[in-house]
């Protein structure tokens, strides 16, 4: 079964409840983590496990081959990219503005770009005991996490299907990078705080797990601040908050150390167990 | 040489443009010539991804050999000025276009180097 | 001219909290940039009123003509992105999976598949209560935010400045690394890295400030939540000294951070004894700083 964890605004506590979660439940059963916040991902560093394999990541780019070039132009009209650019008597190729999806090279009538794989970012799989650990890196100056988060998800589904459960620690926000990960999972934790930012970003998070189709719950963290507008919200929509978090000070140390928080405070571990009993009620529903 | 300057308007007296891919206008003065040609970047708004080198191009396209501007051009542009033949001046963000050359012929500009 | 862009790398470290307090301090001086399109928040404390709505557009998608099409399957073939999907015999493009490349439009051999620019949100100037301008925009679901929107919010923020006579620019800037981060920094003076003493932060200090230095832009920085870990902080300090980052402040964990958002004000509003004095320092150096 296959959990995406995610949350509209960022700093709301999608990873510390992904590497608790995940860490709580390998106690028990053989679980997969996953971090594919790829521009910046974190859960590593609560995650002390031994390297299994690390291996580049690879796009496929178009690469220009002087010798059987027309000098035509077809590519650099036909790419909606602008990756491709004629300066002079060269054709040049943007290898980061590429989206990879093969039109000049196929339609070159000279067939001078082959396409040839530029790295785009690092795939880390490391083991700790029962918890199989997978985090993906952009390379800095890759502006494109979209290409490094479906390879790393094909890799996934590849090699590592034999887990009970897998969370996934999405990224932040709304825009192509959480779709393509909240679009392959079976279900959905939206992680918000009782906050004006919090509802808000949980309405822009709500109204697009709608749109695809995807089934969610919410995860209220750092209950004690704010308000209640958020229970409402939930209530008036139908929308189920399987539990809540403390706003705990001692909570924000632990994590501020790289710490998981469950060893130490046992309210939190009762929050897990909640979570992992709905999501044994889902995994039965699926 | 011909020089190329980010601009906000056409004229010597209109402000340096901080920013190279989305650059309102290129200037460029022929010094054999004493010509001033200014282009109209701002179509450059409608792209979304691949400002800087469609600009560089543009660049390219004039024969410009340096390029003068504000904080200097982002990674893509880079990719592709380092492929011509251009030196590269910068911070002359809160100058005029007759200052910011002022500023170049007295070496007061940071950056000189082939991209 | 001026202009200040607030970037943090990481989200919840309270960059939005001090670009709103900061727009307070600065008042009729500075025009706000809210570039943080994504998932606008700066607009919940400065509350806007517009004056101005456009519709952005951005990126294609790929739509079939069904009286032109004559099944033959060709787009099947050659698309990469699995968007194009055979239901009963007819085709379909899947607009969440379309990446707007164009290639089926190009071979189609009925020309039946047009591309068309999608709206994906919307721009607006605003008068906010400082008696200045806000420049901000609303990305909507699953679209590309490339530079584009942020560079839109960005120009006319400038624009507005230049025409009205206002001093500085104020920009809170987008989470992360990416393409909007980019466009955020692009035309900057100055950047405000804000941050906290926790390992997540910290590595993505670093991360977003090596970024900021691709534009040799000065920078300073604000540690939030300054006394939740002593060890932490004392590596960020280095961390700044060594790379030339002026120290602007360090701001203890308070619970007034969330208390002012909840009320929707600024920091400074919500409690003037305690914060204005600070932020005032923090601004004073912002808006008077020599450029190295």
């Amino acid at each position: 079964m296959k959990i995406a964890i995610a949350s509209g605004k960022g700093g709301t506590g999608k990873t510390t409840l992904a590497v608790n979660l995940a860490s709580y439940a390998a106690q028990r059963a053989k679980v997969l983590l996953a971090d594919l916040d790829v521009e910046e991902p974190n859960s590593g560093i609560f995650i002390a496990g031994h390297l299994l394999t690390e291996k580049t990541i690879f796009s496929m780019v178009p690469v220009w081959q002087q010798e059987n070039c027309l000098m035509c132009g077809r590519c650099t009209k036909l790419c909606r990219f602008n990756a491709l650019l004629q300066l002079g008597e060269k054709i040049i190729v943007m290898p980061q503005l590429c989206h990879s999806c093969y039109a000049c090279s196929e339609l070159c009538p000279a067939s001078a770009l082959p396409m040839e794989g530029k790295p785009l970012g690092i795939l880390r799989h490391l083991k700790s005991r029962d918890l199989d650990f997978i985090e993906s890196k952009l390379f800095i100056g890759i502006e494109q996490a979209v290409p490094l988060i479906s390879q790393t998800l094909e890799y996934m589904s590849g090699n590592l299907s034999d887990h009970e459960l897998e969370l996934w620690d999405s990224p932040p926000g709304t825009s192509c990078p959480v779709i393509t990960v909240t679009n392959a999972a079976d279900f959905v934790l939206l992680v918000t705080e009782p906050t004006p930012f919090g509802l808000y970003d949980l309405n822009l998070t709500v109204e697009t797990m709608e749109q695809l189709g995807k089934p969610f719950a919410v995860i209220v963290n750092r209950l004690g601040i704010g308000n209640d507008e958020v229970f409402k919200y939930c209530s008036k929509r139908n929308i189920s908050v399987w539990t809540t978090f403390p706003d705990k000070r001692y909570i924000a140390e632990l994590y501020s150390r790289g710490e998981l928080i469950y060893p130490e405070v046992p309210e939190f571990r009762q929050s897990l167990d909640t979570i992992l009993t709905n999501l044994d009620k889902i995994r039965e529903q699926l | 040489m011909k020089i190329a300057f980010t601009s906000k308007g056409k004229g010597w007296d209109d402000m340096i443009d901080p920013r190279f891919g989305r650059t309102d206008f290129l200037l460029i003065w022929d010094e054999e010539k004493e010509e001033l040609t200014a282009f109209d970047n701002r179509n450059i708004n409608s792209v979304a991804h691949g400002a800087g080198p469609q600009t560089a191009q543009k660049l390219s396209e004039f024969g410009a050999q340096v390029l003068i501007t504000g904080n200097g051009p982002g990674g893509n542009a880079l990719n592709i000025l380092s492929r011509m033949d251009v030196t590269i001046y910068f911070g002359a963000g809160s100058m005029t276009i007759s200052q910011a050359y002022d500023a170049y012929k007295n070496n007061q500009l940071q950056g000189g180097n082939n991209a | 001219m001026r202009e200040i862009v607030i970037l943090s790398g990481k989200g919840g470290t309270g960059k939005t909290s001090v670009a709103g307090s900061l727009a307070l301090v600065a008042g009729k001086t500075a025009v706000i940039a809210d570039c943080d399109v994504d998932a606008a928040d700066l607009h919940l404390i400065l509350k806007p009123e517009r004056v101005k709505e456009e519709d952005f557009y951005s990126g294609y998608i790929a739509e079939i003509d069904f009286q032109k099409c004559s099944n033959c399957g060709r787009c099947l073939e050659v698309c990469r992105f699995g968007a194009v999907q055979k239901k009963k015999d007819q085709y379909y493009i899947d607009p969440v999976k379309c990446e707007g490349c164009g290639y089926c439009s190009y071979i189609c051999p009925r020309g039946s598949i047009g591309m068309s620019e999608q709206k994906v949100g919307k721009l607006y100037h605003s008068h906010i209560r400082t008696g200045s301008l806000m420049i901000h925009a609303s990305l909507g679901i699953g679209a590309d935010n490339s530079g584009k929107l942020v560079a839109r919010v960005k120009k006319d923020a400038q624009t507005t400045a230049e025409q009205n006579g206002y001093k500085y620019i104020i920009v809170d800037g987008s989470p992360g690394i990416g393409c909007p981060v980019i466009s955020s920094l692009s035309g900057a003076d100055f950047v405000l890295l804000i941050t906290e003493p926790t390992r997540s932060a910290l590595h993505d200090l670093k991360r977003v400030w090596e970024l900021s230095q691709r534009f040799h832009l000065p920078a300073g920085c604000i540690i939030n939540k300054a006394d939740l870990n002593a060890e932490i902080r004392a590596e960020i300090e280095v961390f700044l000294q060594r790379n030339k980052i002026l120290h602007l402040a360090s701001l203890p964990y308070d619970n007034d951070f969330q208390r002012a958002i909840t009320e929707g004000v600024s920091l400074v509003e919500y409690n003037s004894s305690k914060w204005s004095s600070c932020f005032q320092a923090i601004w004073q150096e912002l808006s008077q700083t020599k450029e190295n």
